[in-house]
């Protein structure tokens, strides 16, 4: 008897992941890509559920939010015969398509780099570069994406932009822009403690195209000549309408 | 109010994109031009994918002269008979630009194509265009200078089958109207525009065509030939966005109304002195992009090379 208690205390001891666990919810599941979208905002609010008194040490939360990721071609121009060509290309096998990152603290000083290798975590981690090493200059290109996709406001980190109260409750602010892909956008939530992750937790937000963009999308997929026939045919009838309605006016 | 694209998979402002479409239908309605060669490096430009702006472009420029040609043909100024014969070579034209844009697309190097087939053309034409005007005008102001023969002989005399174009007044072979109808419509694929800068001086010049129908009659080809473009755009690349082109018809529908009536008010001279202008300056501003070193070296493409 005694050594099962002593057993089931050990097991509790080594166990040091589950004393911090962490709940979370996000403002929105799911966002419409309508003719209108302009861009939306997501919340994400939680609390760091405990059984014991925390450890020593501050806590610290890190969020993620990633769009789909699909392969990318990077390509280079240089000079050829005085004009700006695209002559080298490199496919990154993997990039997400949005990935924004905030934080409590300086990033680095709170994710350990084995821990930010283990849960690719940081967006040069989030995009997967590999086989490409190969390529001349490859490190160039994926700082390129990472760059571009930067400017544009697809890749950030907002590093001390995560409210955190009470080392409890805490809250994130995420703008997501207007021009923004379908698919299934995965939300992390790590809890760091001494630059180790101690918990996390997943959760998606599914944005899809809705109403009309979703008909107009499908269609031009699925039955090209149709749409096709369909956008030739309200070319011709918007044109016969003015026509007609400025003749009329003419007259 | 912010127009998210369907196609393009761009956010866009509505307003400006009307009022894009309504100063492209304006200057088109003024030079009687269908305005493809302005819309599509606009919509490169603020940010539409170069594929989508050549395929809508192109969608554009068939309603723009579908109402051109209604106005010809209640003014029965269409040779119909060389419609026909511009259209057979067109259509040639046009698949083999549509496989070579493709076969580019595929290849990272359509932007090259499509800029460098700009600055090429437009310089071409606008220089030739400013060149004839400003003799024009200078003609017209010294009196008792010699008038133009009405009737000249070239090569299209010369070669055989040859045909009576009886609206045209013409007795010439078909091969040099199927051959420009292919390269216009080569053009018209690659470029997103329906040619009629090509076309009109390539009629006047090369054909020898009386200046009265020449227009009607490419507008009446271009109608064909952008409509075929648009629809193989549509089903290679999936490339034309309706929502788009639906914005840039109605701005430009009605800048066109405008611009006739502004065309109306000046002289056919000075009119193109200042379509030849514009013509080299969106040249030369494509030019600029390909000569001087841009600020980002690097561009993305999603998806995998083929």
């Amino acid at each position: 008897m005694i050594r099962l208690l002593l057993l089931l205390l050990l097991l509790l001891a080594a166990l040091p992941a589950r004393a911090e666990e962490v709940v979370a919810g996000l403002s929105h599941q799911r966002i419409a890509l309508t003719a209108n979208f302009d861009g939306s905002e997501i919340m994400v609010y939680g609390a760091v559920k405990r059984d014991q008194p925390a450890p020593e040490g501050p806590l610290e939360v890190i969020v993620t939010v990633e769009g789909p990721s699909t392969p990318v071609t990077v390509r280079r121009k240089s000079r050829v015969f005085g004009i700006w060509v695209n002559t080298e290309s490199v496919v990154i096998s993997r990039a997400p398509s949005f990935y924004a990152i905030a934080t409590t603290a300086p990033f680095s000083e709170i994710l350990s780099d084995t821990e930010n290798l283990r849960h690719q975590i940081s967006i040069p981690r989030a995009i997967r570069a590999v086989g490409i090493a190969a390529a001349e200059d490859a490190p160039g290109f994926t700082e390129a994406l990472v760059r571009i996709r930067q400017a544009e406001g697809h890749y950030h980190l907002d590093e001390n932009t995560v409210g955190l109260a009470e080392a409890t409750l805490f809250r994130a602010d995420f703008v997501l822009p207007a021009n923004l892909v379908e698919g299934d956008y995965r939300v992390r939530i790590f809890l760091t403690r001494g630059g180790a992750v101690v918990d996390l937790l997943e959760e998606t937000i599914l944005v899809r195209k809705e109403g009309l963009e979703r008909f107009l999308y499908n269609l031009a997929q699925d039955q090209p000549l149709v749409y096709g026939t369909l956008a030739l045919a309200l070319a011709v009838v918007a044109a016969l309408m003015a026509s007609a309605a400025f003749r009329f006016f003419r007259l | 109010m912010q127009l998210y694209l369907p196609i393009a998979e761009v956010s866009v402002n509505a307003f400006a994109l009307l009022g894009l479409g309504g100063i492209v239908g304006l200057l088109s309605g003024m030079f009687g031009v269908g305005g493809g060669f302005l819309i599509t490096p606009l919509l490169m430009f603020i940010g539409v994918p170069s594929t989508v702006a050549v395929a809508t472009g192109a969608n554009q420029v068939v309603a723009s002269s579908v109402s051109g040609v209604l106005a010809h043909l209640r003014r029965r100024t269409v040779d119909f008979r060389m419609g026909w014969v511009l259209l057979s070579g067109g259509m040639l034209g046009a698949a083999a630009g549509i496989w070579v844009f493709d076969m580019l697309r595929r290849a990272g190097q359509v932007d090259l194509l499509v800029q460098l087939s700009y600055v090429l053309f437009l310089g071409l034409i606008g220089a030739l265009m400013f060149q004839e005007s400003l003799r024009a005008i200078t003609r017209a102001r010294t009196p008792g200078a010699k008038p133009r023969r009405a009737h000249q002989h070239f090569l299209v005399h010369r070669l055989p089958l040859k045909v009576k174009f009886r609206t045209s007044g013409l007795y010439i072979s078909v091969i040099p109207p199927v051959l420009v109808g292919a390269s216009v419509g080569f053009l018209a694929a690659v470029m997103g525009v329906g040619g009629g800068f090509i076309m009109v001086p390539a009629m006047i010049y090369l054909l020898g065509m009386p200046t009265k129908v020449v227009i009607g009659t490419s507008l009446f080809q271009i109608v064909f030939v952008t409509a075929f473009t648009t629809l193989m755009h549509a089903v290679t690349a999936r490339s034309v966005d309706m929502l788009l082109a639906v914005v840039l018809i109605v701005g430009g529908v009605i800048g066109a109304q405008a611009g006739t009536q502004l065309g109306l008010r000046l002289k056919a001279e000075q009119l193109r002195v200042l379509l030849a202008v514009l013509v080299l300056a969106v040249c030369f501003k494509i030019a600029l992009d390909l000569l001087l070193r841009p600020d980002e070296l690097y561009s993305l493409t999603v998806g995998r090379l083929p």
